[in-house]
């Protein structure tokens, strides 16, 4: 019976999300307050009856409701009651009104904190994102309904949830990922709203900006939780595999740090308008068709959900609405908001043009490295392979002219300026990051690697930059000590977020050339040596789980005779799934990683296969995303943001 | 500027939609993006001339292939389920399958070491660190298999790892039945 109450709120809330859709934006075009005024109740509607309904399942999976097909298929009652709770999302079903309730979530966000903007653009804003709603609940509804019964011959116990994603780390991946994906919907809805009325001022981007720092941040931290669970969870002691589904959620981050800094362009000069409006738009589109991808079949991953040719074909539609759609707006309305910009060739305009065009270019690579093979078999050329080489030598080779331009950019003028003003700065920061760059490599890894030393030139290179724009920008009207104190915040945002990028840059250079892979025979009671590191096998005992049978392999780890740690290394068979996973060790470490795998028992017994890595500066890379994400966190609270719904009721004042 | 470019987006989107409902269509009609076909089953294995893995310079061509049914197995050290094919790789070649290697755009010293620590499976190990060999065989990505006749003739093609349960079921029949033909 309750389960039914769930169905029927996914239905209701349907109602509403196409009311909303329908009136505000009526409302809008005859200048009609009232039909306007439905827009904040009807998000309110739509996100309580969703938030029913997904309560409601997550109620089904609580008390082991076998009853629904979703849990019979994505729970077993011998599941302890946390994973229980996450498997509501561990499958397609789940995920998708996960996604929805998460879509609902931003509408009513936008809806409480835009009381600063005028009535006749919230409307609109609020009536895109519930078509957007409305797309979804109808493909939940049509096609992949959670509340579907087995009865009347519903199962004991259920099959259990998949053991990959019974881990700490995926209660909190996917919707971290999905506040992402669905977080750039609200600057796509500002961006589709904006163009209806053909008014792209600078007020447009002031308020996508938040919104789209808050989803950036969201889907940076997304990202790094999967690069870091695909690291510790599957075994492969790997951070990134470039997999057509790790790459659907790259293509939006890249997409949208490329938003992130026209926006700023946009707002600050009104120039690059129609650009930052096809970027909004690339965003969101980007994030369905990652989507799309994960859930048709139509790409080989490791991680796809189970295929379904009606749901490929349903998405396939949705995507041809919206994303068809808003490029076909895009192409009519876009002409008439071009603006000439009034600019020189060596100023900060032209230096965030180039990052974009970079990150563009990054995102073309993702974006062909992906399809490419799909295109190329359907054009009857054969197969074609595309793996990690590609992507590494590509992003390699792009990473150069971005991390020089993202040395400079922040210390170039708007509108025009003088490079021979750099060049003393430029000087000295390129001759100390190489010297630097050399030492660490030098100091820090066992022997040489172009790569590595270009890894951390190019990161030494950004962070003396900064330090130098830092220092100038402090010290230009004040001392220093009360300069720095007078910075704005968004300025330490973007501080953050660029040396972040350093430290991530640095992890990938060293984890990248210098990580020591050994795949070893070890019996108990046996050594085996990296890099000094002492590994001793002390021996074998039983650790059973609520629902899995495994084994614990206790290695003792000294360094010079001196005690690091030791370290327990799992392997576990889930009977009712029936699969083996294995469980990492992990000795973490600022400059190193410690990991073991525990493989296969070997044939004559006592032995084991044992992969044994050493992993230099791999924490660096997801620390880098943190500060990252961190910058984003301090640029949303910046005052501006803060300010703007007393600025703009001046100005409401002023026009009334 | 010229307004049609505006319209280029729209047009990029259109020809990915195409792209995807032709998929979507092959994928309902039982085609499993998983399964590739080769152009070259049926056809002798294509021209080459690569290095050995371990010694450079000592070179091989396609006339290796000739005399007895082969597996060439294509495998990189940056493939996880290389790693996990391999212990049965050794497995078939204890019992006596002829198996080549094609080390397919990959670091070679790295891969030396690969077969050191676990186990060399292969007759002979060609070392394709450009992937030309790979690109005229067509592969999509490492690992994958093809059944090689003792007249040099591509007979199948098999994506994926080699496991004890598609070697007994699809792989072997065939397998055998080469070795008869040979006869």
């Amino acid at each position: 019976m309750i389960a039914e109450i769930g169905h029927f709120a996914l239905i209701i809330s349907l109602g509403f999300a196409v009311l909303l859709s329908v009136l505000p934006l009526y409302g809008a075009s005859q200048n009609n307050p009232t039909l306007m005024n439905f827009a904040r109740p009807l998000s309110w509607g739509m996100f309580l009856l969703l938030g029913l309904s997904f309560c409601i399942l997550l109620w089904a999976f609580y008390t082991n409701d076998f009853t629904l097909t979703y849990v019979a298929t994505n729970s077993n009652s011998l599941l302890p009651w946390y994973y229980r709770l996450t498997a509501v999302w561990g499958a397609h079903e789940g995920s998708l009104l996960l996604w929805v309730l998460i879509q609902a979530a931003w509408t009513v966000a936008v809806a409480t904190f835009s009381r600063g903007m005028p009535q006749e653009s919230v409307a609109r804003v609020l009536a895109v994102m519930g078509m957007i709603t409305v797309g979804f609940l109808l493909f939940i509804i049509m096609t992949s309904n959670p509340f579907l019964r087995t009865l009347p011959f519903f199962p004991i116990d259920g099959r259990d949830l998949n053991p990959l994603l019974q881990d700490p780390g995926l209660i909190i991946h996917p919707p971290m990922l999905y506040m992402g994906y669905v977080g750039f919907s609200v600057a796509f809805s500002f961006a589709i709203a904006s163009l209806m009325t053909g008014r792209l001022d600078t007020a447009w981007a002031r308020w996508s900006r938040p919104w789209t720092t808050a989803a950036w941040l969201f889907l940076t931290l997304g990202i790094s939780l999967g690069s870091w669970w695909a690291y510790y969870e599957l075994g492969w002691g790997g951070w990134w595999f470039w997999d057509p589904v790790e790459n659907a959620s790259f293509m939006p981050w890249l997409a949208g740090t490329a938003l992130m800094h026209s926006l700023a362009v946009t707002e600050k000069r009104g120039t690059f308008k129609a650009w930052t409006v096809l970027l909004a738009i690339s965003a969101f589109s980007l994030s369905l068709l990652g989507t799309f991808l994960v859930r048709s079949g139509i790409l080989v991953s490791v991680h796809a959900f189970a295929s379904d040719p009606a749901r490929g074909m349903f998405i396939l539609g949705f995507l041809v609405f919206v994303i068809g759609g808003s490029l076909l707006l895009f192409a009519l309305k876009s002409a008439s908001v071009r603006v000439r910009g009034n600019f020189e060739l060596f100023s900060r305009e032209n230096a965030l043009l180039a990052n974009n065009i970079l990150l563009v270019a990054a995102l073309v690579v993702v974006l062909v490295g992906t399809l490419l093979p799909l295109v190329h078999k359907q054009l009857g050329l054969g197969s074609v392979s595309i793996g990690a080489p590609f992507f590494n030598m590509l992003f390699t080779w792009l990473m150069v002219p971005f991390a020089f331009l993202l040395g400079i950019g922040p210390l170039i003028r708007w509108k025009r300026d003088n490079l021979s003003s750099l060049m003393k700065p430029m000087l000295i920061s390129g001759v100390a990051s190489l010297a630097l760059a050399g030492v660490a490599v030098i100091l820090l890894a066992e022997w040489f690697t172009g790569l590595a030393f270009l890894g951390w030139v190019m990161a030494l290179w950004i962070v003396f930059m900064h330090g130098f724009e830092l220092y100038q920008r402090a010290t230009h009207r004040h001392s220093f000590a009360v300069g720095v104190k007078k910075l704005q915040r968004s300025h330490w945002a973007m501080m953050l977020a660029h040396v972040g990028l350093a430290v991530t840059v640095i992890g990938i250079a060293m984890v990248q050339n210098y990580s020591i892979e050994r795949d070893v025979r070890l019996a108990p009671g046996e050594h085996f040596q990296i890099q000094g590191y002492d590994f001793y096998f002390k021996g074998l005992r039983d650790k059973d789980g609520p629902n899995y049978d495994g084994y614990v392999a206790d290695f003792e780890i000294t360094l010079d005779g001196n005690y690091v740690n030791t370290l327990h290394a799992e392997k576990r068979f889930y009977s009712t799934a029936k699969s083996m996973m294995t469980e990492a060790a992990i000795d973490r470490g600022v400059t190193r990683d410690l990991y073991i795998a525990l493989g296969e028992r070997l044939d004559d017994g006592d032995a084991w296969a044992v992969r044994i890595y050493y992993k230099p500066f791999v924490r660096w890379i997801w620390l880098g995303s943190l500060f990252m994400a961190f910058g984003a966190l301090v640029a949303i609270s910046d005052k501006r943001y803060r300010f703007r719904k007393n600025k703009s009721d001046s100005t409401a004042a002023k026009e009334a | 500027m010229n307004r049609n470019i505006l319209f280029a987006p729209l047009a990029f989107f259109l020809i990915l939609v195409v792209v995807f409902g032709t998929q979507l269509a092959r994928n309902a009609d039982g085609d499993d993006p998983t399964k590739l076909e080769s152009v070259l089953i049926g056809k002798t294995v294509p021209e080459f001339r690569l290095e050995d893995l371990a010694e450079p310079g000592k070179l091989y061509d396609q006339s290796i292939f000739v005399g007895e049914p082969l597996l060439l197995n294509v495998w990189a050290t940056w493939c996880p389920t290389c790693y996990a094919e391999h212990q049965y790789l050794n497995e078939l070649s204890q019992r006596g399958v002829k198996i080549i290697g094609l080390n397919y755009k990959d670091d070679r010293n790295k891969a030396v070491q690969w077969l050191t620590e676990l186990g060399n499976p292969y007759l002979i190990s060609l070392f394709d660190g450009d992937g030309m060999l790979g690109l005229d065989l067509g592969v999509y990505g490492a690992p994958e298999t093809y059944l090689i006749d003792a007249n040099g003739v591509i007979r199948y093609r098999h994506v994926g790892d080699v496991n004890p349960t598609n070697w007994e079921e699809t792989l072997q029949p065939m397998y055998q039945q080469f070795l008869q033909e040979a006869k």
